[in-house]
């Protein structure tokens, strides 16, 4: 067994504290005969930590493109040729999604806009949107709007969005390779503003944009220091017209041992499944992550791109014994 | 995904790849056939306008202004 898992055994397992930044590499270099004692310390970990159940999510896009940001894996940006045109959801469509997500099981639905930071216009379609879903399905809303102001904090948890998702994308020392029309610091303030607030803080990246092995072992750091309740992880899927577009998708064995690291680093943080794990991991690989550390899924569509169908992923939920946490058990 | 036919009846024949835009006059493009397994068409496969497509948990919804609406 190597030194870095009998280490993480007592130190995570044991004594419920993640690895640091020194350890976490460690677990992304291991060989590969060495990850599937990684996955199954990840996965007691979480079963220690934060138990069986597994959170369902899904997310909606209400302002789709011409996002005037340049985040170089992002369809979405109105600064390059990607095919992705606007396009705005209206309310009766939100409800609608809202109510074929909870009929999932899912408690989580997340509602996400392509902006670098809401304006009048899209907090206004927020309220009304929020209101009638509130109204109409038993769900949690949690939303993902950008970068906000102090007042639009506490907007959204007047509205009773309860979560906020604000990714970090990657490291700190990587983040000015993939985007330049705003820093990493500008959104550690917003993460700030609403871990103050009260709103629980959903912050995550992608992996595969060209960081090195290290600069991924940083990024697990650095949300450690962050704490999130929820770290959703996502594997770069290549969109046409973008600068990353070329780039390969992350092999399935380095998405593992990413997954138990991440894990090995936050035992207590829900872990999701977020876009990209069909292409690098296939069936079988979304299965050896969730028995390695993963603990939470969004199900069905992402934003622009598709995903299984819910019912695949519920069906392997229930063959592997995993419960899908309850509303109740969230409130 | 299983993709409903167009509200418009009658299209023109495919002349484009509703992935990537280009023709397909010298016949389908597999990498792009391949992706479309994960991905909504984007552009309209008879004039090759980009399409409005929204995509929901369930499935995903493209509009030209000219062809109509394609759902999946
Ligand atoms: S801010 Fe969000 S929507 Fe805009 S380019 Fe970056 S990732 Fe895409
Ligand atoms: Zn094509
Ligand atoms: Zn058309």
């Amino acid at each position: 067994m190597p030194e870095i898992l009998d280490q993480a055994r007592e130190r995570v397992l044991g004594n419920g504290v993640g690895l640091d930044e020194a350890g976490v590499l460690a677990v992304l270099n291991l060989p590969d005969e060495h990850l599937p004692a990684a996955l199954q310390l990840a996965h007691e970990v979480r079963m220690r930590w934060c138990g069986p159940e597994v959170e369902v999510e899904g997310i909606i896009s209400l302002k789709t493109g011409g996002c005037p940001e340049d985040c170089h894996f992002c369809s979405q940006s109105g600064l390059f040729t990607s095919p992705v045109r606007s396009v705005w959801l209206d309310i009766p469509a939100l409800v609608e999604a809202a109510k074929q997500t909870a009929a999932t099981g899912a408690t989580e639905f997340c509602i996400v806009a392509a902006v670098r930071g809401p304006d009048a216009r899209l907090m206004k379609q927020m309220r009304e949107g929020v209101a009638a879903i509130r109204a109409a399905v038993d769900i949690q809303v949690a939303a993902s709007l950008g970068m906000l102001t102090k007042e639009q904090v506490d907007e959204l948890v007047e509205m009773g969005v309860h979560r906020y998702n604000h990714n970090l994308e990657t490291c700190r020392s990587y983040f000015p390779n993939v985007v330049t029309t705003h820093s990493w610091e500008e959104r550690w303030e917003t993460l700030r503003m609403v871990r103050e607030s009260g709103m629980e803080v959903c912050c995550g990246g992608i992996l595969g944009l060209g960081e090195t092995v290290e600069q991924r072992a940083e990024f697990a750091a650095q949300l450690a220091e962050l704490d999130p309740h929820e770290v959703p992880l996502n594997f770069l899927n290549p969109r046409p017209g973008t600068p990353l577009g070329d780039r390969p998708v992350v092999e399935g064995k380095d998405a593992l041992r990413a997954i138990a690291a991440f894990r090995l680093a936050m035992p207590r943080t829900i872990l999701r499944y977020a876009g990209g794990r069909e292409l690098t991991l296939g069936d079988l690989g979304t299965r050896d992550g969730l028995l390695g550390g993963i603990n939470a899924v969004i199900v069905g569509n992402y934003l622009t791109t598709l995903g299984r169908p819910a019912t695949a992923d519920l069906k392997l939920l229930e063959d592997l014994k995993m419960p899908v946490k309850a509303l109740s058990a969230t409130l | 995904m299983t993709e409903s036919s167009p509200a418009t009846a009658a299209l023109p024949a495919a002349l484009w790849c509703d992935r990537c835009g280009e023709s397909v006059a010298a016949g389908p493009h597999p990498a792009c056939e391949a992706a479309r397994a994960w991905e909504p068409p984007r552009w309209c496969a008879s004039c090759r306008r980009r399409m409005k497509v929204q995509v929901v948990p369930t499935g995903w919804s493209a509009v030209c202004v000219e062809h109509g609406e394609r759902r999946g």
